[in-house]
């Protein structure tokens, strides 16, 4: 069995379909890439991963290891392991991010009925994965984003995931905005998580961040269905060419069919 | 409208006369104090003339005092049984390690074997007020009194036509005093409406420094009206933090008002913490008459079921180069009311003031509502005065967040009432006094409870 299936997905917001029948098999230890041009249903493909309930689906299925994920409530789903790292991560004044980092692992923990963690345990743990990240120390006592750079942002988005530690790992567009060397640090984080029993989409506009997570198979979104699906090159090949090309091989099939 | 509340506080009246008069007779304070005998009738008189305001009073125009106006409070009786019936037990929750001092009062009165007084500081004085006034007249007349003004606040004039009791704090010049002054206010309840007029007089000397913490607890239920006054005054360059909780049952009515009289580069920090009373009114009125001074009005309110929690200020700005920066933040649920007036007054001369004024507030529910106005009256040309309002709700984008770290919606909820609530804390020297509001506003949210051990 798969870890994620992904059949036939339609999903819309506000009236306005943007999934189209997707389709996705993800493997566990398998590291998947999804590109496309701006508006074609990527983020929306993760949006709908975390449950975010604005975004309806109106038909077909998401499996996580057999389990209905569509079922699941934002926080079930991240119990059940679903990890999406935010393109545009959330500033919350007032909680700090060791405070909330806490919460969150001991959510899950109890989740699968396991013992809470308390501080004194958990600060070497979140020590640990902080230098993985190379953020300050200071990041602990911070509130959750608040003020921080955007390099700051998507690696503290990173840090929640080396900590939670999920099954699925989605990351929506987590190289926009960054500079090469976050982009090289965020990179790091992202490669040190890939296991046998851990599996990683990594949605990008540009291919660079795929010089630095090399995916095994890479796939080309365009108006909210896979078109293409290939190898690490075929991420190249889009670089090279531009969306250009498989978005006139999409209509030509769509017009075919 | 009018009518209606004028005649229901007249029909009061003689129950009020009454008091006055038995109180002249048989309570050895007011019988002993006889210098204080004519302010006391002056302000009786005030207080028959105003009659309570109604919400034709451009200060009172969000919250009606008619359930005030309409019941019959009595005094506790003399000697008061409650006060011996309160028990260590009953107030361990409320006593703290490293405090300088602890009064207790009960129903008003001052109870000597549940308090601490404090030693090791020359000069420091912390005690019943009734028992200051007879050994410290002349320390205490000329302030008592002096920085409120009965002959326009009908509830002023109450408490100090009535008051019997309460807190005398003396920070001697230059004493920088480390651990907080809690003064702890239990009200037992009873079957008959009662009525307690608590009085404080805080006197920060030059130079000194201290931390004083006012809290009203109910230990037992029924309606009752706590109508508390506290003048504060702070000499030269003195520093002074007080705290003001207010947690009584939802069957009290409780009106405060505290008047703080700033002297040159002084710093007054205000901190309100409401969760509490079915009819609350919160006045902070500082004046910062000498240069330099400083001045934070800080607060937190929270309210849910029918609750109604208005928090006044009125800033008056004397001299030059003063600041007041006030930042109040509210949630509200159920059908609760909350209402913020912050009025400053720019007086002519107080050039280069700073005046800052920040009101927000969450709302839970459709039903709960807010009234927010800044009142801003300038009569100097070089001032910076600013306010802002905001009234909104939970944000959704934070809450899924939160939950697609794997909090519940309920927990992610709780998370982000906290961290609003935290402005308020963070405004907060760190230590003893901060902590503990903490755990008493975590305990207060809605749905908060879950993280409480966290703290």
């Amino acid at each position: 069995m798969s870890m994620l299936e992904i059949r036939n997905l339609h999903a819309r917001i506000e009236n306005r379909e943007i999934l189209k029948g997707l389709n996705l098999t993800v493997n566990a230890g398998e590291v998947h890439s999804i590109m496309g041009p701006n508006g074609s249903g990527k983020s929306t493909l993760a949006q709908v991963m975390a449950r975010r309930e604005n975004y309806v689906v109106t038909e077909g299925e998401i499996l996580l290891d057999g389990k209905d994920l569509l079922a699941m409530k934002p926080e079930d789903a991240a119990c059940e392991g679903v990890f999406m790292a935010f393109q545009y991560p959330i500033e919350i004044a007032g909680i700090s991010n060791a405070y909330f980092l806490r919460a969150a692992l001991n959510a899950v923990r109890k989740y699968h009925g396991k013992k809470e963690m308390d501080a004194m345990d958990f600060m070497p743990f979140y020590k640990q994965k902080m230098k993985l990240l190379e953020v300050d120390e200071s990041f602990m006592t911070r509130s959750v984003n608040e003020g921080f750079s955007g390099g700051e942002k998507k690696r503290n988005e990173i840090l929640q995931m080396a900590l939670l530690e999920p099954k699925l790992a989605i990351l929506d567009e987590t190289d926009s905005g960054l500079d090469i060397d976050a982009m090289r640090i965020v990179a790091n984080g992202v490669n040190a998580m890939r296991s046998p029993d851990r599996a990683i989409i990594v949605i990008t506009h540009y291919q660079r961040l795929l010089d630095y997570i090399v995916p095994d198979f890479v796939h080309v979104l365009v108006d909210g269905r896979i078109v293409k699906s290939g190898g690490k090159e075929l991420a190249l090949t889009l670089e090279e060419q531009g969306y250009v090309g498989v978005e006139t091989e999409a209509s030509a099939t769509a017009v075919a069919v | 409208m009018e009518g209606t509340n004028v005649s229901a506080t007249i029909q009061q009246l003689p129950s009020y006369l009454e008091t006055f008069l038995q109180l002249q007779k048989q309570s050895p304070v007011h019988r002993q104090e006889s210098w204080l005998r004519g302010v006391r009738e002056d302000a009786f008189t005030s207080f028959c003339q105003l009659g309570f305001p109604t919400v034709h009073d451009e200060d009172w125009r969000f919250t009606s005092v008619a359930p005030i106006a309409q019941t019959t409070f009595h005094l506790s009786e003399i000697p008061e049984d409650e006060t011996d019936t309160v028990t260590e037990d009953d107030i361990a929750p409320y006593r703290l390690e490293s405090l300088a001092a602890q009064l207790v009062f009960v129903n008003g009165r001052y109870v000597s074997r549940l308090s601490c007084l404090p030693a090791g500081h020359k000069g420091l004085q912390v005690s019943s007020l009734a028992e200051a006034m007879l050994k410290e007249r002349e320390k205490i007349e000329p302030h008592l009194t002096r920085y409120t003004d009965s002959s326009k606040e009908a509830f002023t004039a109450l408490n100090t036509a009535f008051f019997e009791d309460g807190a005398f704090v003396f920070i001697p010049r230059g004493l920088a005093l480390q651990k907080p002054i809690y003064l702890l206010y239990l009200n037992t309840g009873s079957e008959t409406p009662r009525i307690a007029n608590p009085r404080n007089l805080i006197m920060a000397g030059e130079n000194s420094q201290g931390t004083i913490l006012e809290d009203y607890v109910s230990l037992g239920v029924g309606e009752s009206f706590t109508n508390v006054v506290t003048e504060v005054v702070a000499a030269e360059q003195a520093v002074l933090h007080h705290y003001r909780i207010e947690r009584e049952s939802t069957e009290v009515f409780h009106v405060s008002t505290l008047s703080i009289q700033q002297g040159r580069s002084t710093t007054v920090n205000s901190h309100s913490v409401l969760t509490g009373g079915a009819l609350v009114r919160n006045n902070i009125q500082p004046v910062l008459a000498g240069e330099g001074g400083n001045c934070l009005i800080n607060g937190l309110f929270i309210g849910n079921g029918r609750q109604h929690l208005d928090n006044y200020m009125k800033v008056e700005h004397r001299s030059a180069h003063c600041a007041s920066h006030q930042f109040y933040n509210g949630i509200l649920d159920g059908e609760s009311r909350g209402v913020f007036h912050g009025r400053i007054l720019v007086c002519k001369g107080a050039q280069q003031t700073d005046s800052k004024q920040t009101n927000r507030n969450l709302l839970l529910s459709d039903t709960a509502q807010m009234d927010s106005k800044p009142q801003l009256e300038i009569f100097a040309d070089d001032v910076k005065c600013t306010h802002s309002a905001t009234i909104g709700q939970i944000d959704e984008e934070a809450l899924f967040y939160l939950r697609s770290r794997g909090l519940d919606e309920a927990a992610a909820e709780g998370l982000l009432l906290f961290a609003f609530a935290s402005e308020c804390l963070e405004r907060m020297n760190p230590g003893l006094i901060r902590n503990y509001l903490a755990k008493i506003i975590m305990r207060a949210l809605p749905q908060a409870k879950q993280s409480e051990a966290a703290l």
